[in-house]
């Protein structure tokens, strides 16, 4: 067998595992980071990682469960089989990282412990301390170093990806990447190649996501023609202390430990919080959800505190937006022995202690459930085929996308702690899938036409030069990417109005004219961050593009995506026949919808118009049938007593079919 | 924790900004002098992003930006090392209402003197990566195969385990310290890359490690699995550049950002060198090799 070489682009969970997983498998592996792996954007994750466990199994877990549980929380926009595969495949996850070491934080006795996430009643979430994601970064970090040892794998890190080459036939067959500190470009034949790259939270300015979250290599290889699905599903996460670099996750526990939710009554009062009077404050959420109070679920927390500073106009402060988040009334004791560690960052990076002051808090974007669209072959039982070369492969053929960046795992809202899992798994299964692909090419890296690779090299060196010796024009790349992201901030993160999406379009249309007409303060080659971050923010665009038509076509609400004007409305009817009336045209319109928008939106890119061309795909539905989700609805007992007799008949029908056939 | 003195209330509406610049290896540094408008809640980093947006100097001069390095802007990646009005640390939890506290006249940005700058605040960490393949810092697993669970582990070595798990790989330990010093290598004429490389390394390869790779070795070392390499890591740690080249002079610990305790890991790595030796020198250093060879 001939030696084979792979390319994997991105060094966070999602790439180290593959590329252990591949050095495994005999492949060698050219490894290329923006940064070294191990400060990849995955050290931020806290929280921690799913799967189905002995203890939860006993309560009446099982897989299936976690596989229902991720693709309802995804508002079954999730694609199934790779999802059931996933689930299946999380127990043995964990299980290899704790064999790799991970300080998974343990009971008593010795075993992991396990906390509970949104989204589920079972305690499925393995942990190590507040930094999950850096101890599992760390674990795949380690391996990869140690295959490094053995001569498996070679690092370029600090090394920007520009593009994947592809032969006359389109064949993916490796990519040219530029080291950002002499700024050479040269070429990575490969047999495949893979993206692993993250997600795209700069396209939102400032977000819970590391600098490095740019989507500039999934927009690369868009624009090379690989597909992009749902673009449009971001999430956002109610709790962020805003800064002026970055949004930082502030923990739902917060809440979870009797953190009230206020803004003052009067705009903008200019007192101190703790000067404001009870009377003089709304606990917005506590008003207007007297039940849950601040409790309420993530997006609807989300949305309630969007709206009480942008339509309301009642944000604490006036050239910024956010809400108090006050813990002072709970006993300073208390607060150190439950929240020590999440007080902490606030008090390290906001410089001021939140037990004795309110905390200033509002939304942040924090991750994209879109991405590059990725293949998969199912299997007899409803999950994936191993080792088949399609698993995870783009519609460039020997272009592979995992992690983040790929589209189908977490639908239309992703279930907490199920991104590492996501990340993890898909790393690890792709490596027999590559091994075979690359075991029936006919021409490997080696082969590869000198004039193919010149072709490549020379055309991101064009670009390199352009933008370099400047077009003439004067626009300031970093005033561009702010502008970027306060038109995306504005209209497509958590409220969605057709009128404001429209009105984006048009300026991030403008904004891509300007982009392209950068003048660079460092006309170098040497270590040149300015022209890298250029070529980001241009090819940000795309995607921000992309996102904008999605949602703006989408006249819907479903997970993380909110139309105001699309909400299914509660019933009114009191009467118990026309209550029920209701209900049935409810489902009706339910199903009517279902038909429309129970589709991936997927995006090819138009390099004439410079314009994203939108088109849906069906989502592999197969194993759960879709149920509306019916939180807080009123009247939702008459939808489900509906909705339930709708589908006992639909699978009797179904367990008919077969026999008449 | 100690509750945060309350800022002043009356903040400049400019700081100035001291930067020590270097346009590439070997080449001569030099100071530059920024101003830039004042916001409340700004940390060093948002302090270079307004430089790179502006890269004018006080006296109106146009210049290139400012070459830095950083990533997770929460003090978990490590990428953002420098150092700061004299001191080495994060940049992105080094907060300018607390610089300015204690310097209300400049904020003054230097790059990392124990390695070699690259350009401007950006410097080549390799070595210190390098270090952690010197001690193996990893566990020798069979296969990536499901293989079921690891070990149990008691919650004692859980809790010991997971301080020192947190190493970011900053270098803040290895800039304080008195015994790391800088190597720095050009390549020479007729050297390919790959010598070059293979020079380098040999170098990294023989100068001191550093306390956070002494940490990770001994991390590795009480793992269940981890251990089955001790004798290798303690190997490497009592070759040229071991534990014995550090001179116990602390610096390390008290500025480490995750608070790691680096002395313990230190003294521990010290007594079980000298147990190893010891026993090295019972059995003869060239029989051990044979034996392991043949385990
Ligand atoms: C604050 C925070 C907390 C979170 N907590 C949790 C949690 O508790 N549980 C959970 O399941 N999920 C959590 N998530 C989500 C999860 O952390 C991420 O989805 C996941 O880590 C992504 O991993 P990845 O491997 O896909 O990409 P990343 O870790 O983002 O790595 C991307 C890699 O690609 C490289 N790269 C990017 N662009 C280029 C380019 N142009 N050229 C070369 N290389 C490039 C980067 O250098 C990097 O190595 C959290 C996210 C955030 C922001
Ligand atoms: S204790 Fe050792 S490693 Fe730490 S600073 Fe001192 S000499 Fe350096
Ligand atoms: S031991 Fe501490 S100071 Fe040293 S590299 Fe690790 S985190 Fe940084
Ligand atoms: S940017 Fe990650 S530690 Fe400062």
């Amino acid at each position: 067998m001939a030696q084979h070489r792979v390319v994997v682009v991105g060094g966070g969970l999602a790439g180290l595992a593959a590329t252990m997983k591949l050095a495994e498998l005999g492949v060698k592996v050219d490894l290329i980071s923006l940064t070294p792996v191990k400060r990849s954007h995955s050290v931020c994750a806290q929280g921690g990682i799913n799967s189905c466990n002995d203890q939860t199994r006993q309560l009446g877990d099982s897989e299936w469960k976690h596989f229902d549980d991720t693709v309802y929380g995804g508002d079954f926009l999730n694609h199934q089989p790779p999802c059931k595969e996933m689930a299946f495949w999380a127990p043995k996850v964990i299980d290899l990282m704790d064999r790799l070491g991970v300080p998974f934080n343990r009971t008593g006795e010795g075993f992991i412990d396990r906390r509970r996430f949104g989204g589920t009643l079972y305690k499925r979430t393995a942990f190590a301390g507040a930094t999950t994601g850096q101890q599992l970064l760390y674990a795949l970090d380690e391996q990869v170093r140690r295959q490094e040892s053995e001569g498996m794998v070679k690092k370029y890190e600090f090394w920007d990806f520009l593009g994947p080459i592809q032969d006359e036939t389109g064949r993916c067959r490796g990519v040219v990447a530029q080291d950002m500190v002499s700024m050479e470009i040269r070429a990575f034949p490969a047999d495949a190649a893979v993206v692993a790259t993250g997600g795209n939270g700069l396209l939102f300015g400032k977000s819970t996501m590391s600098v490095f979250c740019t989507g500039s290599a999934a927009s690369r290889c868009f624009q090379a023609g690989a597909k992009f699905g749902n673009g449009e599903f971001i999430q956002v996460h109610p709790t962020a202390i805003p800064g002026a670099d970055k949004l930082r996750l502030m923990s739902e526990s917060a809440r979870g430990e009797g953190g009230r939710v206020w803004v003052p009554r009067k705009p903008h009062d200019s007192r101190s919080p703790k000067e404001i009077p009870q009377a003089d404050r709304s606990y917005f959420l506590e008003e207007r959800y007297p039940k849950y109070g601040n409790l309420v679920p993530r997006d609807i927390a989300t949305r309630e505190i969007f709206d009480i500073c942008v339509n309301e106009g009642l944000s604490v402060e006036t050239d910024r937006m956010c809400v108090y988040l006050d813990l002072t009334h709970i006993p300073k004791a208390e607060l150190d022995r439950k929240l020590g560690g999440i007080l902490e960052i606030y008090e390290k990076f906001q410089g001021v202690d939140p037990r004795f002051e309110p905390m200033k808090i509002f939304p942040a974007v924090h991750y994209s459930m879109g991405g590059l669209w990725a293949d998969y072959v199912k299997s007899a039982d409803g999950g994936l085929l191993p080792g088949a070369p399609r698993n995870q492969m783009t519609n460039i053929e020997g272009l592979y996308a995992i992690g983040e960046c790929d589209y189908h795992y977490h639908g239309a809202n992703r279930l907490g702690a199920n991104s590492l899992l996501s990340c993890i798994f898909s790393g690890l299964f792709i490596g027999p899938s590559i091994t075979n692909y690359a075991a029936n090419q006919k021409g490997g890296h080696a082969e590869l036409p000198s004039s193919v690779i010149d072709a490549s090299v020379a055309s991101q060196q064009r670009r390199h030069a352009q933008l370099l010796k400047g077009s003439g024009g004067d626009e300031n790349p970093y005033l561009i990417h702010q502008e970027l992201g306060d038109v995306m901030t504005r209209s497509a993160t958590v409220v969605r109005r057709n009128d404001q999406l429209r009105e984006a379009i048009a300026q991030v249309d403008d904004l891509h004219q300007r982009a392209l007409r950068v003048s660079l303060s460092d006309g170098g080659n040497w270590t040149n961050q300015n022209v890298i971050f250029a070529k980001a923010v241009q090819d940000m665009i795309p995607v921000a593009k992309t996102l904008l038509h999605g949602a703006l076509q989408r006249d819907e609400c479903r997970g993380a995506h909110y139309k105001p004007a699309f909400e299914k409305p509660s019933l009114t009817a009191e009467e118990p026949g026309e209550r029920r009336r209701q209900a049935e045209q409810w489902c009706d319109e339910f199903e009517a919808n279902n038909r429309r928008f129970l589709k991936s939106t997927i995006a090819v890119w138009d390099s004439n118009s410079n314009q994203p061309q939108i088109s849906y795909e069906d989502v592999d539905t197969s194993l759960i049938p879709p149920r509306p989700r019916l939180y807080g609805l009123v009247g939702a007992d008459v939808i489900e007593e509906v909705w339930k007799e709708r589908a006992a008949a639909r699978a009797e029908q179904k367990a008919a079919q077969p026999a008449t056939a | 924790m100690i509750a945060p003195a309350p800022l002043k209330q009356n903040q400049p509406s400019q700081i100035r900004v001291r930067v020590l610049r270097q346009d590439g290896p070997g080449q001569d540094p030099y100071w530059q002098l920024f101003d830039i408008d004042y916001e409340r809640e700004m940390n060093v980093i948002s302090v270079l992003q307004k430089i790179a947006a502006k890269a004018t100097t006080v006296d109106g001069k146009k210049v290139s930006p400012v070459a830095w390095d950083c990533g997770c802007l929460e003090e978990v990646c490590g990428s953002c090392t420098m150092v700061i009005n004299g001191r080495v640390r994060q940049s992105c939890s080094a907060l300018v209402d607390r610089l300015l506290q204690d310097n209300p006249d400049e904020i003054v940005l230097q790059p990392m003197t124990k390695f070699p700058v690259v350009r401007d605040l950006l410097i080549d960490r390799q070595r210190l990566f390098n270090s952690l393949k010197r001690v193996k810092a990893w566990v020798p697993v069979d296969s990536y195969y499901n293989l079921g669970p690891g070990e149990r582990l008691p919650r004692v070595d859980q809790e010991r385990a997971y301080p020192l798990s947190q190493c970011m790989s900053c270098g803040c330990c290895l800039e304080a310290c008195p015994q790391f010093n800088k190597i720095e290598l050009t390549q020479e004429a007729g050297e390919t890359q790959e010598q070059f490389e293979a020079r380098k390394q040999a170098a990294y390869d023989t100068a001191f490690i550093g306390a956070h790779a002494i940490s990770q070795a001994m991390l590795f070392n009480q793992h269940p699995t981890g251990k089955a390499l001790a004798g290798e890591r303690l190997d490497a740690l009592m070759g040229p550049g071991g534990v014995a080249t550090c001179g116990n002079a602390q610096n390390c610990v008290a500025v480490c950002p995750k608070e790691i305790p680096l002395t313990t890991s230190i003294a521990r790595a010290g007594r079980a060198t000298t147990v190893a030796a010891i026993k090295n020198w019972f059995e003869g250093s060239g029989e051990k090799k044979e034996q392991r060879v043949g385990e």
